[in-house]
């Protein structure tokens, strides 16, 4: 009896050992399968986040033009500016002068910005005045303008300004185009390249931080000047909104659904409901948006308004998950402190259990702002991928938004330019993120502590 | 400036009825030595609610309604000789001078003895108008406030009345969630509906050719509809993107899971939810400049012909983009399994992978399914990456590594820029949105049961 027993294990225990060599193999591959997965998706952060960089970082520098611009009475010939006569009305008043302006601005103003360049070229170089225009960007013309504009005394003055060079000159300087093309594939013509390497020799032109990319709006006759401070108000305004909007609604009606409710088929139904928000994807708020807002509300297309109100709707069910996982969360023994005390259900919510839930719900906000901040899909449906070259200064103005404006400038068609561009303002973007984020572990992790 | 006028009147209103409501039970508190059933707080609080709440509620209505009849009444002021010669962009340049003249600001040219007079009528009319709002505005404010604080005696419930009003409130955030629900709905199905009297919906749903026609002169024809080719396209890329995350995002949470060092998890994790956070629009311009080149002279290398945008390209870099998403969902699920399953699984000598792969998956896997259905719920709606990357060409055909597009492409080029939904052009993007709504919906319900009675199977 003891013999077969021993026989049978000892077989059994060979029969183990036999079979041990391939299970050891299988469970040091299976570990290997998980570290190669990591590593991938490692790999992936990695390779996207250098991508975006390299290609990013070298838009944050931007080729000038330093000249010294000559206002030549021989070449402007305009009247003094008009002034508000006793007794005008200030319509008319505004008539004259923008009737000045609009002499000024008819003034070919291009000549001024032409002899500059002749004047910092050397002596006696050939290049006619369409080609050498070309190494300036086009919005040169209105630089030097308005400083005449806001500034009428110039009138046979030389000042030293910078003006930016074009697109197809940073792109040269930096090489962004390959040399050796010939002159059918180059921009820019022959004698303008000449010119352009002299002038980086003698200092004319030279590179310098881009702030046009923070301060000027988008432009699509000069691509150099083209900036985010258009969509980064858009941005704000939409964010304002769904902070303002989105915190209120969401905790409340967290607090209702978790503290008031009673436990009912109804309320069963809005939980499920509110889940199934979170997940529906964002363009068909984006239609609701379209269907709801613009066109039955009548509200005003490519606003802010609008785009914030959809990304109210969006966020919400991020803030009352959250908040609800933060009410859950708050120990009875704190509850029934209260209501032992003598409070009423309320004073106990909003007293004792909400204060405790603060840092989740501050947590959860700042998640779901960012989320909404990166969102583009539901703004293109609600008009807000339209060209807007100014600055939004109420929440009903045109305005478009940054992940709106990568889209637009990602589709440009001077691709060397813009792919870097592109790649600064993404860049941008996910620099918001990052901060949202890094204060909202930061917040989380100081108030938690001092909870 | 109006706006802060009426701002500053409600401030005041406010601070005067929370005063007076608290003053006035604070009397009776300290004379008369009577216990008060609420604390003074929530008799202001209720004089307060009783003050703005009308007040607030007139303001509403009377911004609602004065535009029409300040609109009306500048209309009325305008000779009808000169009403009759205009027509309806003429009508609003004569209006926007008289608002000019009626603001003080003035207007260009000569301006018209009735003009003139219009302007100093309306000018009149706004100031009165604005009067009698203020007025009215303070009066309803004041006569509930006189209302609400004759009411405070000892026995007032204040604080269930101001709780009630709470409660009321709350509900009235709650209600939101539902009414997004159902406005989604509403839109979806009411628009949709009208696409169907143009398109017959067994030509959109079984239709083969995705040929939408941008003529804007109506009568023609309006071009075809069919669903099949963007439908083709949508689950293609979603196939493509679930072969990528489902196993690299699976072990990735098992590994973090059962074998890496605490240490180890707590650097990993956060770097892998990093992707959950970026933007999808980032995702379409790395799929777009970098991984698309790449694989199309990747194909060229070995002798395949692969398009810069393909499915191929969205789907790769979209199961990037949800590897945390199923990662973390499966890490969670995974901590959900008992130990005493791992621990006995153990105990009969399996290895770690044996544990893994016989027991704990086994077990987990009505989660893992569940977490597997709503990632593909988030593939179909995804839109930025495939707008940028999948190349945009509804053609129904069977190659990954041709340009395709999907649901949520063409709901973006039908609708960009559109206000008036007139025609099947713009009104199909709302049939798409719905077909687009279900499918989602379906596997977001069924993946929400699926997870939830898996919680409940081990709680």
């Amino acid at each position: 009896m003891s013999d077969t027993t021993l026989a049978s294990a000892a077989e059994r225990r060979k029969l183990v050992r036999a079979g041990l060599g391939r299970r050891h193999l299988t469970e040091r591959l299976f570990r290997g399968f998980g570290i190669l997965a990591i590593v991938l998706a490692l790999g992936f952060v990695g390779i996207l986040f250098t991508d975006v960089l390299r290609k990013g970082i070298p838009a944050f520098m931007q080729s000038n033009v330093h000249l010294a611009v000559t206002y030549d009475p021989e070449l402007l010939k305009i009247d003094p500016a008009p002034e508000q006569a006793a007794g005008q009305s200030d319509a008319d008043f505004r008539a004259a002068r923008l009737a000045w302006e609009r002499k000024v601005a008819m003034l070919n103003w291009n000549n001024v910005i032409e002899a500059a360049l002749r004047k910092a070229a050397p002596e006696g170089f050939e290049i006619d005045a369409r080609q050498i225009l070309t190494i300036t960007e086009t919005d040169a013309r209105h630089r030097v303008r308005e400083r005449f504009a806001a500034d009428p005394s110039l009138l046979g003055q030389t000042i030293e300004i910078d003006l930016l060079a074009s697109a197809n000159t940073d792109n040269w300087v930096k090489g962004n185009i390959d040399r050796n093309l010939g002159d059918a594939q180059q921009q820019l013509s022959a004698p303008a390249r000449a010119l352009i390497d002299i002038f980086e020799e003698n200092g004319t032109i030279t590179q310098g931080f881009a702030w046009s990319l923070f301060t000027n709006v988008d432009s699509r006759s000069a691509p150099a000047s083209a900036g985010l401070l258009g969509a980064l108000m858009g941005t704000f305004w939409m964010m304002l909104i769904v902070i303002v909007l989105a915190v209120p609604l969401g905790v409340g009606s967290a607090i209702y659904l978790e503290e008031f409710a009673p436990k009912s088929r109804i309320t069963d139904i809005i939980e499920v409901n509110i889940n199934n928000l979170a997940a529906v994807p964002s363009i068909v708020f984006g239609l609701l948006g379209a269907a709801v807002f613009i066109n039955w509300f009548r509200l005003p297309l490519s606003a802010p308004l609008a785009g914030g109100l959809v990304l109210t709707l969006m966020t919400l069910p991020t803030i009352i998950i959250a908040t609800r996982a933060a009410l859950k969360g708050v120990s009875p023994a704190l509850r029934q402190a209260a209501l032992g005390m003598g409070a009423s259900k309320t004073q106990m919510v909003f007293h004792h259990v909400l204060p405790v839930t603060f840092p989740s719900i501050l947590t959860a906000t700042i998640i779901g702002v960012a989320q909404a901040m990166g969102e583009t899909a539901p703004l293109l449906l609600i008009g807000m991928n339209a060209f807007v070259a100014a600055v939004p200064a109420t929440p009903i103005d045109q305005a478009t938004a940054l992940p709106v404006q990568i889209f637009l400038w990602q589709g440009n068609e001077n691709r060397n330019f813009f792919e870097p561009r592109t790649s600064a303002a993404i860049m941008v973007l996910l620099a918001f993120m990052i901060t949202l984020n890094a204060i909202a572990i930061f917040l989380r992790s100081r108030l938690e502590k001092r909870a | 400036m109006n706006t802060f006028i009426v701002a500053g009147l409600l401030l005041v209103l406010l601070a005067l009825a929370y005063q007076f409501g608290w003053s006035k039970s604070r009397a009776l508190a300290t004379t008369n030595g009577t216990r008060v059933h609420s604390r003074s707080q929530y008799h202001g609080a209720l004089v307060a609610l009783w003050t703005l709440v009308p007040a607030v509620l007139f303001l509403a209505i009377w911004a609602f309604f004065s535009p029409g009849v300040t609109h009306w009444y500048t209309v009325s002021q305008l000779p009808t000789e000169v009403l009759q010669g205009l027509d309806q962009i003429g009508l609003n340049q004569q209006l926007q001078r008289i608002r000019d003249l009626a603001s003080g600001y003035g207007v260009t040219g000569d301006v018209q003895p009735f003009e003139q007079a219009a302007g100093e009528n309306l000018a009149r009319f706004q100031l009165l108008s604005f009067l009698i709002m203020i007025a009215a505005a303070a009066g309803l404010g004041v006569l509930g406030l006189w209302f609400a604080q004759r009411r405070i005696n000892p026995r007032l419930r204040a604080r269930n009345e101001v709780e009630r009003a709470i409660s009321w409130a709350l509900i009235a955030c709650s209600a939101v969630a539902i009414f997004t629900t159902l406005g989604i709905v509403a839109s979806l199905v009411s628009e949709a509906f009208r696409f169907f009297t143009y398109i017959n919906p067994l030509d959109f749903f079984f239709g083969t050719v995705w040929a939408p026609k941008f003529s804007s002169t109506g009568s023609g024809d309006a071009g075809q509809y069919g669903l099949l080719p963007l439908l083709t396209g949508t689950l293609m890329i979603s196939a493509i993107a679930m072969l990528v995350a489902v196993p690299i995002g699976l072990m990735t949470a098992i590994y973090l899971n059962q074998y890496a060092h605490r240490s180890v998890r707590k650097v990993v994790k956060p770097i892998i939810e990093i992707l959950a956070g970026i933007p999808t629009i980032v995702y379409g311009f790395f799929a777009l400049v970098t991984v698309g080149p790449f694989l199309r002279d990747f194909g060229a290398s070995i002798g395949l012909s692969i398009s810069a945008t393909s499915a191929l390209t969205a789907g790769l870099v979209m199961g990037v983009m949800i590897i945390p998403f199923i990662s973390s969902l499966s890490d969670d699920i995974l901590n959900q399994v008992p130990t005493s399953l791992r621990d006995g699984a153990y105990g009969l000598g399996a290895t770690q992978s044996e544990t893994i792969r016989n027991v704990l998956l086994p077990a987990a896997l009505p989660g893992i399914v569940g977490a597997f259905l709503l990632a593909v719920s988030r593939a179909i709606g995804e839109t930025m990456i495939v707008v940028l990357a999948a190349g945009n060409a509804p053609i129904l055909r069977g190659n990954p590594l041709e340009p395709v597009s999907t649901i949520t492409v063409s709901i973006v080029n039908q609708l960009t820029g559109d206000t008036d939904f007139t025609g099947p052009q713009s009104l199909v993007a709302f049939a798409l949105g719905l077909t687009l709504f279900i499918m989602t919906l379906c596997l977001n319900i069924v993946a929400l049961y699926i997870v939830r009675r898996f919680r409940e199977q081990y709680e």
